[in-house]
């Protein structure tokens, strides 16, 4: 009898010691197990923004690749992506779906910065990541305040501060010209400007105009720009804006050195319109590589996406830089599962992804996804490119604006 | 009016209440509180619904823009929130008055306008309203494009039931719930008696209305206020509910959805707003369900397969099934609507072409 129960005891003890091991090898949340980890999502797949739903078809198009490769760790990714509509009521309802009925470890690149704004704090509470928003408004770099949202691509600010830098180096006489959409886009981006002139800030913007989404044109405030005397122009405009801004500038024959948003850097639906004998000249930043770009027809990245979209993704359009867009953030986030190995747990998740130094093949040369824990902006990194007419053609080093 | 109807409806009715309320006290204990957050926002789109309902189905005034008078709801009651300290269970009603007024107002200039022109004046408001929201001189108070974030109320008391805890969402539920019950007992109410002929003969023969002595002007602009009321009450809920509003939140498919969701119920049926709630709250997500390439076309195909079964709508639909089972159903058929003693009923096909 005794020596039965000691036995037993034994053995019970070996059972604990086993599944505590167990235990400390693999360590799972919500969403995450032996075979499998779910990751939530939102698109605006009907509605107005509808065009940005291919994005997520090419991150579930990704994820397809990886697990037809074997997923990660042996992991299949299960992707639920859900149709918001770009309506931030729906975000919400939808968010809470993923989090709590299908139960994801982490929501992945919703996409909108209202709709992340209306689950900003819900996430939070939850303590459930909302990883690589879809966004580049410069408020998902908050660690201390929001310690379970990231964002991924450069961020407003940080690119007002690329060109502050430039205007620094080149013309450190300006006399700077700004238009700007009123709202917090916009203030976003000046804020960047200002604060990367610094001190030179108060003297060298010599106006700053607005504008409202509602106006039916710039036409006013580009003649008051031109009036101010200002020989750079910094233009915060969103396409249709940017494209007035661009035509009434050469109508009224002002001929500053022209920054033009990245949010605006289409040829297509902004220089095109504007007229591209208008637009020579003007400067933008960029951090991808372009599908239409022709300098890229033979470059590895690029040869392995279109390579990719042809057996994963087939109907997909090529010219569209959403789908190298998704590509890219897909990437990134295998990358942190990755580095996460057995421990897929929520907090793991976010601390593995603060933790990341990687260079994607789609992006420009030298421009890296670098994280830290003070640090909650992967790319920020720019080169700057100047339209010749045609295309926008690179120049110049990488800038890295730095920190916020 | 018949005996034999009056002794069968009210038993067949209370065992409907009875079901209906023991099922809203029960089944939010069964489920996930995401499923409760959704609940709610069925009640919250049947108040809306049933706002749309009292103009547009009722008294015949077609509105395409009472997604701007939920919006002025859910805004009234975030600003009352986040800028004065207003309790929320408070906002309701005052959002409610807010839209009163804003929607009689608006009925003022719709006086001069019937039919197709009135749609389209409405429709101008429902594209407005998103834009002035953003108006920079309202910044202060809207919050421009970022909108407001809310705090979720808690509840002032808790418990277990069924092994689940009454926590936020299920309190807010039974807040939203109380709140859609005074609704519709209001509406029930307002529309049975004169008032509720009034505006059904309104909808069917205005000059006769007029020579009846109703005062046409006077009804008509009252209608709007009291309408968009009901919706404001409900974009009040919805605001609370999902802590959150922003310009993008309204815009113009909210207006659609909710004409679409009165049609799915039945025009000029009370009950039917519940039906149109349940609709374009769980189709869409049916539709994404489906298919990622084109939700919209899975959504519009629903519609019109829906609307192929059910011509009048959920509504009439089963006040068509309750005629042919009913032993006398003849004289339902002349009186369709449970509950309604309207003397003279328009068929229910020229209903849908109001």
């Amino acid at each position: 009898m005794r020596h039965k129960q000691f036995g037993l005891a034994i053995a019970g003890l070996a059972a604990a010691a086993i599944s505590l091991s167990a235990l400390a090898q693999k360590k799972y949340d919500p969403g995450a197990s032996d075979t499998e980890i779910k990751i939530g999502d939102t698109k605006p797949y009907s509605g107005p923004a509808s065009a940005y739903g291919t994005i997520g078809k090419a991150i579930a198009a990704y994820f397809d690749k990886v697990n037809a490769e074997g997923g990660i760790n042996g992991r299949k990714i299960k992707f639920i992506s859900l149709d918001d509509g770009y309506n931030p009521a729906k975000t919400v309802e939808q968010v809470r779906k993923l989090v709590e009925e299908d139960e994801v470890l982490f929501v992945f690149n919703p996409l909108g910065t209202p709709s992340n704004t209306a689950i900003h704090k819900y996430m939070n509470q939850k303590k459930v990541p909302q990883l690589f928003v879809a966004t580049g408004a410069t408020k998902w770099g908050d660690p201390k305040n929001f310690p379970w949202t990231m964002g991924w691509q450069p961020n407003y600010q940080g690119e007002g501060r690329i060109y502050a830098q430039h205007i620094l180096e080149t013309k450190p006489n300006a006399k700077i010209g700004v238009l700007y959409q009123n709202d917090d886009y916009g203030k976003d981006y000046l804020k960047g400007l200002e604060d990367g002139l610094g001190d030179k800030a108060k003297t060298m913007i010599v106006s700053k105009v607005t504008y409202e989404v509602t106006d039916p044109n710039v036409d006013s405030q580009m003649v008051t720009l031109k009036g101010s005397g200002a020989d750079t122009f910094f233009n915060i405009t969103t396409p249709k804006f940017a494209a007035q801004a661009i035509k009434k500038a050469a109508e009224i024959g002002w001929k500053p050195t022209h920054y033009l948003n990245n949010v605006s850097a289409s040829v297509g639906s902004v220089l095109t319109p504007a007229g591209l004998e208008n637009s020579v000249g003007i400067i933008t930043t960029q951090y991808g590589k372009d599908p239409t770009d022709p300098q890229w027809a033979n470059d590895k990245g690029m040869l392995d996406w279109k390579a990719w979209m042809a057996k994963y993704y087939p109907s997909g359009d090529l010219k569209d830089a959403s789908n190298v867009y998704g590509y890219g953030v897909a990437m990134t986030v295998v990358q942190v599962l990755k580095q996460c190995g057995d421990n897929l747990t929520r907090e793991n998740v976010m601390k593995q992804a603060a933790n990341l130094d990687m260079t994607l093949p789609t992006a420009l040369p030298g421009i890296n996804v670098k994280t830290s824990p003070d640090d909650f902006y992967p790319i920020q990194r720019e080169q700057l490119a100047r339209f010749d007419g045609k295309t926008w053609v690179l120049f110049g080093k990488v800038y890295d604006p730095g920190g916020n | 009016m018949s005996t034999a109807s009056e002794t069968a409806r009210p038993k067949w009715l209370w065992i409907a209440i009875a079901l209906a309320v023991v099922v809203a006290l029960v089944l939010p204990f069964l489920v996930k509180n995401y499923r409760v957050f959704q609940f709610n926002l069925v009640l919250v789109y049947a108040i809306a619904i049933l706002g749309l309902n009292i103009l547009t189905g009722f008294n015949g005034q077609i509105s395409l823009g009472h997604g701007a008078f939920y919006a002025i709801g859910a805004y009234g009651a975030a600003i009352l929130m986040d800028r004065f300290g207003v309790p929320y269970w408070a906002t309701p009603p005052l959002a409610g008055a807010l839209c009163f007024l804003f929607g009689f107002l608006m009925g003022f200039p719709a006086l001069r306008l019937a039919g197709h022109y009135l749609a389209v004046a409405t429709l101008g408001l429902a594209l407005a309203v998103p834009q002035l929201l953003k108006y920079k001189h309202l910044e202060e108070y809207t919050g421009g494009v970022q909108g407001i974030v809310l705090v979720k109320p808690d509840p002032p008391f808790t418990f277990h039931f069924l092994g689940q805890p009454f926590n936020a969402d299920r309190w807010l539920y039974f807040f939203s719930l109380a709140v859609t019950i005074v609704m519709f007992v209001l509406a029930w109410n307002l529309l049975r008696g004169r008032v509720g002929r009034a505006l059904i003969a309104i909808r069917d023969h205005p000059i006769a209305a007029a020579a009846m002595g109703i005062n046409l002007p006077m009804f008509k602009s009252l209608t709007f206020g009291v309408s968009a009321a009901f919706t404001g009450v409900g974009g009040a809920l919805g605001a609370i509910a999902i802590a959150f509003v922003s310009p993008d939140s309204f815009l113009l498919p909210l207006s659609i959805f909710l004409l679409v969701g009165m049609v799915v119920g039945g025009l000029a049926s009370i009950p039917g707003a519940f039906f149109g709630a349940i609709f374009i709250q769980y189709v869409p997500n049916i539709a994404d369900e489906l298919s990622k390439s084109a939700p919209a076309a899975i959504y519009g195909v629903l519609l019109i397969i829906l609307m192929y079964l059910m011509p009048t709508g959920v509504m009439g639909m089963v006040r068509k099934l309750w005629a042919r089972w009913q032993p006398g159903a003849a004289r339902l058929r002349v009186n369709p609507k449970p509950g309604m003693t309207v003397p003279v009923q328009p068929d229910l096909t020229k209903e849908s072409t109001t």
